[in-house]
Parts: structure tokens; C-alpha cells; sequence
């Protein structure tokens, strides 16, 4: 039996009206996504039982932590739920053991994630006899985490744990975060507003807009899906495809990556050969042409990138633009492209006309490999 | 001629106020955290009241708190006579009575500054705790109470302080008994009231800045460990 996240509760903020309706697998990362002030984190306190909502329910695989009809509210030590907190909240007047340890003497539940594996995991194997103020805040996440994971939690709940680090404590942090939910076969809901973090980490997403729930699902479903790509925040417009590295071009410090049956040359991704690779395309960083209109080939033009594409949906976006949706399968068909082979395409409502776009059309779509770089690129291992 | 070292009943008057004043300390912490928690924490009907009667102390006049403790805790009061049939516990003028002034007038010093270090304690440390599975009793004392540390000491120092110098209400309830009651103020009191007592009034009176001086410095620097060990200092 596959465990469920069931969720549906509202909570009454000072300045907001917060309601939060889903029900998803129990499994792997939830991304709670959306604005800043958009109700993420109240949803996430919620959850751990820091805030009472004013109804609804939460149950976590087929136990009701919650429910206001039934008059069930849990405390939040009686939840089992790991929190890590933005900010770390690491307890001043203990060493960094006895902040690891500080849950573990206290759970009820028999057998959880061991302290010589946690403290391995996180690499904070040299910090035990150190005090939290002496950390750095990639070190002060890492113990939150480990804290979190030692009291033996069914669930983690992460607030935007990497929201105070810099670039690269927040890459490092990434990494250890991925491999959790497998290496301890725990869900984690994790609230972020950022991209780079969605295309690493989540499975699942959740997108939270005004302090209502307006989507959740499949992580690449609900990314792909143009009708709530405006309300994921202040992100471009962009497409994320999900890939396969084929080769390595280490002269040309390139990487190619197959995505629905196409080839992708983008900048170099550290991935080996066959790893999944998901890549976030910027829709105005997408040109399109019609087919067999001269020099699209490679050896003519500098956009890398040509791919066989034919329409699925014409948006109109604001201002002179529209928004083209093409599948990247190679033939028109009934069924429905699969999520992360779909690219769009910002174009002017212009070009729409005098190209004649429309739906069911094959189209060459180009781009350069310099629009996939650094944030927009994500390889798991 | 000023002589030194003191008497035998000056270092008795001596040794009486520490007594004195580490056991009314002892008596009002616990109380003294309470009432910070009530005041500080607590949400109920009548906290303005029970905050008003905790601060009495400093708005009276000492001699009115004395006589109130005499009025209630004496023999002929109905809680002093229950006290003296159930525990034989007698306050008129013994140290326990003299104890019992000082706590009393010390106290609202002691929930002040308390009160203060608690308001200060980061919620979301105790929210954190309360996650990772502690019930509340648990997170008060592992993680409220530890953060609170300075301000309890802060607290304990002012309310030492304040009993050391207690002179109107002890005088009051318990009056000015050599080796029970007679504590550094009353003994300089004692002597001024005698003729050719100028010396031994000096000399309670040095002896009086000598323990004061000894307990700020100690006290200060317990303070810096303390702020050290939470890490608010480097």
C-alpha cells in the first residue's frame, strides 16, 4: 500500500487567508513552491503543528495527525515529524552532539536513521564537541538536518533550509538532500523558491499562489503545465526537459543530452554517461522556424540546438507576445507528449501570423547551448 | 582610635547577612521564575491584579511590608499561628523571619529581571525542541531554562543585593536581635545609636562595601561564562 500525504487545511495569517488542498504519494521530495508571501511556509507549519488550522485535516500514511471536526490536533512532539527551520534554530548552550542528539533520547518510535551514519552522511563527523556559534551556516544547516533525521522522524519538513548559504554550500547541500529520501525512505516536504532547487530535488510539487493551492503533482507536470507557470513566482517563463547524457564532448567542454528521442548539445554537465539530467529552457531564449525554410542546419547558424518540434497550444501571454507550446516527439500523434518533452517558445504575436503557427504544425526550434548553463541544469546520479 | 579587625559581633552581623541574604535568595528564585512565567507567559484573568501585588514591595514603604508580615505572619495572625501549630515555625524575631523580609522585599526585583531573560528566549528554539519530540515541562527546562541562565543570575545578584540592604521591614517584623535578626544595616544601625559607636559603624560599614563589592564581582563573572557559553559574547 502506497502511504499518502492527505491535505487540506486552512490557516488564518494576519494578513492572509491560507489554503492548502492536496493528496500526494508519501514518497520521495514535495516541493512547496510559490511567491514569498504566498502561504508556503504556513502550510509547512501547519503540518508540524507549530500553527493550529482553523479546519480541515492532515493525515500522513493513514494516520490523522489532524482534524478539526474530529476535534484531533497532535502536538507537535507527538507528530514525529523532523522540522529543519531557515534559519537552523540550533540550540546555543549545547554542542553540536548534543544538538544531533537532543531528539533521539526522546523518540517513541523503535528504530530510525543511526548517529555514525547521519554524522557520515552530513560530514559533520568533526564538528560533534564544537558549540553552534562557531559554525559556519553550510555547518549549522548540515546539524539541523542531522538533528532533524536522529528523532527518528516519519516525515521531514524543510523550510527553505538553503536559503541563508551561499552558491556553493547551497550546491553541496543539494547533494545530500537528493540521496535522503532513498537512503532513509523518508518524505520530505520541502518549501523553496528556488528553481534550481525544484529541478534538483523535487518529485513532486506543490505550487502555492496567494495562499491558495493551485496545483500538485508529478514534478515535471505540473512545471509543464503553462497554465500555472505564471503563478509559480517571479521565474521567466521556461520549459523543463527531462533528459538522458548520451556523450561527453570533453574538447569542446560540451555534453550531448537525448531528450525525446532528439539530441541537445548544452555546456558541460559533471554527470557520466546515461545519467537523468533535467534542463530548464528560458521560452524567450527559443526561436522557431518553419520547416524546411533555408539554413537551419548546424553547420549555418550558431544556435546549437535544432530541434524537430510541432505546435501543441498558442498562448496569448502580455504585450505583443504569445507563448508557443511544441512537443518535441517526433511525429504529430494523438496521445499527448509526455511531461518533460514539451519546449516553449516566447515569440511575438507578429511572428505567429506571418509564420502561420498553428496547431499540429512542425516547426524547427532552435536555441543556443548557453541558454542551458548553471541554474538551469540539474543531474542526478 | 578606629580599630581593626572587627568584633566578634560585627563578623557575626557579618556572617548573619550572607545567611541571610543566600537563603531569602534561595526562598524567591523558584517563586521569582513562577511568577515570571505567570507574568511573562501566562495568559489569565486577574495577571494585572497578581502583578500589582508582586510589586507591592517596591512601591510601600518598607515599614508597611513589615508590618503587613507581622500582621500576618505574627502570633496573633491566623497564617502565622497555623505555621507555628503545623511546622512550629516561628518568624517573630528569628532568622526565619528575617529571611522571610528580605525574600519578600527582593522578590519583585527578582521577577523583574527574570521576566526580562525569559521574554528574551528565541520561541522558535523552543518550537524546535517541541519538533524534535520534547514535551513542553521538557522544553522549559532543557532548552527555556539554560537560555535564561544569565537573566536568573541577573536576578539572584539583584535580589542578594536588595536583601543585603534590607533594613525598614525586617526591622519591623522581627525587630534587632543580635545573631538572628541583626544583619550589617542594623547592626550599623545598633551602633550609631550608641554613644561612642563611630568606630564599630565604620568598620560595619567597610565590611558592608567589602561583601558588596566581593558578590558584583563574582557575579559579573559568572555572567561573562555564562554569555560566553550561549556564544552571545566572543
Amino acid at each position: 500500500m502506497t502511504s499518502t500525504i492527505d491535505v487540506d487545511v486552512s490557516i488564518q495569517r494576519p494578513a492572509l487567508e491560507v489554503r492548502a488542498q492536496f493528496a500526494l504519494p508519501a514518497q520521495g521530495i514535495t516541493a512547496v513552491i510559490g511567491r514569498s508571501g504566498s502561504g508556503k511556509s504556513s502550510v509547512l507549519h501547519a503540518l508540524a503543528g507549530l500553527l493550529t488550522p482553523t479546519r480541515g485535516h492532515f493525515k500522513l500514511g493513514g494516520q490523522t495527525l489532524f482534524d478539526h471536526s474530529a476535534r484531533i490536533n497532535l502536538p507537535p512532539n507527538a507528530r514525529a515529524l523532523g522540522v529543519v527551520f531557515q534559519e537552523g534554530r540550533l540550540f546555543p548552550h549545547l554542542n553540536v552532539r548534543g544538538n544531533l542528539l537532543f531528539g533521539d533520547a526522546l523518540s517513541a518510535r523503535p528504530a530510525g536513521p543511526a548517529f555514525d551514519d547521519v554524522v557520515e552522511l552530513l560530514g559533520v563527523g568533526a564538528l560533534l564537541t564544537r558549540r553552534p556559534h562557531t559554525l559556519s551556516g553550510g555547518e549549522r544547516q548540515r546539524v539541523a538536518i542531522g538533528r532533524a533525521l536522529l528523532s527518528r522522524p516519519r516525515a521531514l519538513l524543510m523550510d527553505e533550509p538553503l536559503a541563508s548559504l551561499d552558491p556553493a554550500r547551497r550546491h553541496e547541500l543539494l547533494g545530500y538532500l537528493a540521496a535522503m529520501p532513498a537512503r532513509y525512505g523518508l518524505p520530505i516536504v520541502y518549501v523553496t523558491h528556488q528553481m534550481d532547487e525544484v529541478l534538483r530535488l523535487a518529485d513532486q510539487v506543490v505550487v502555492m499562489n496567494d495562499g491558495q493551492s493551485v496545483a500538485a503533482g508529478a514534478a515535471l507536470e505540473v512545471l509543464g503545465d503553462l497554465n500555472v507557470q505564471p503563478l509559480i513566482g517571479r521565474f521567466e517563463a521556461g520549459s523543463v526537459l527531462a533528459g538522458v547524457v548520451v556523450r561527453q564532448l570533453d574538447d569542446w567542454q560540451l555534453t550531448e543530452v537525448q531528450v525525446a528521442g532528439q539530441t541537445l548539445t548544452v555546456p558541460q554537465i559533471a554527470a557520466r554517461v546515461g545519467a537523468g539530467v533535467r534542463l530548464r529552457i528560458r521560452a524567450r531564449d527559443v526561436a522557431l522556424q518553419n520547416e524546411g525554410a533555408q539554413s537551419h542546419t548546424s553547420a549555418n547558424t550558431s544556435a546549437s540546438n535544432q530541434l524537430q518540434a510541432w505546435v501543441l497550444q498558442v498562448l496569448d501571454r502580455d504585450g505583443p507576445y504569445c507563448i508557443v507550446e511544441l512537443a518535441l516527439t517526433l511525429m504529430p500523434s494523438e496521445t499527448a507528449p509526455r511531461a518533460g518533452e514539451t519546449l516553449w517558445a516566447l515569440v511575438t504575436r507578429r511572428s505567429v501570423s506571418t509564420m502561420g503557427l498553428s496547431v499540429g504544425q512542425t516547426v524547427v526550434a532552435s536555441f543556443k547551448a548557453v541558454a542551458v548553463e548553471g541554474r538551469s541544469v540539474a543531474a542526478f546520479t | 582610635m578606629f580599630s581593626w579587625p572587627p568584633s566578634e559581633l560585627e563578623r557575626q552581623a557579618l556572617l548573619l547577612s550572607l545567611q541571610v541574604a543566600l537563603a531569602a535568595v534561595a526562598v524567591a528564585l523558584p517563586l521569582a521564575v513562577a511568577l515570571a512565567w505567570l507574568l511573562g507567559r501566562g495568559k489569565f484573568w486577574g495577571k494585572s491584579a497578581l502583578e500589582a501585588i508582586v510589586n507591592l514591595p517596591l512601591v510601600l514603604p518598607p515599614v508597611v511590608i513589615g508590618y503587613a508580615l507581622l500582621v500576618s505572619f505574627g502570633r496573633q495572625g491566623a497564617l502565622g499561628r497555623w505555621l507555628s501549630n503545623t511546622f512550629d515555625w516561628q518568624f517573630v524575631f528569628t532568622f526565619r523571619g528575617a529571611v522571610l523580609a528580605a525574600a519578600v522585599m527582593a522578590l519583585p526585583l527578582m521577577v523583574r529581571a527574570i521576566r526580562q531573560s525569559l521574554e528574551a528566549v528565541d520561541g522558535g528554539l523552543e518550537a524546535a525542541a517541541l519538533t524534535l519530540g520534547a514535551s513542553r515541562a521538557r522544553v522549559f527546562a532543557t532548552v527555556t531554562v539554560p537560555l535564561m541562565a544569565p537573566g536568573l543570575l541577573s536576578g539572584a545578584v539583584l535580589g542578594f543585593a536588595a536583601s543585603l540592604g534590607e533594613f525598614g521591614a525586617t526591622i519591623t517584623f522581627v525587630s534587632n536581635v543580635p545573631g538572628e535578626t541583626q544583619t550589617l544595616p542594623l547592626a550599623i544601625y545598633s551602633a550609631l545609636q550608641q554613644p561612642g559607636g563611630d568606630d564599630a559603624a565604620l568598620r560595619l560599614v567597610m565590611l558592608s562595601v567589602l561583601l558588596a563589592l566581593a558578590a558584583l564581582a563574582l557575579a559579573q563573572w559568572c555572567h561573562r561564562r555564562m554569555q560566553q557559553w550561549l556564544g552571545q559574547v566572543q
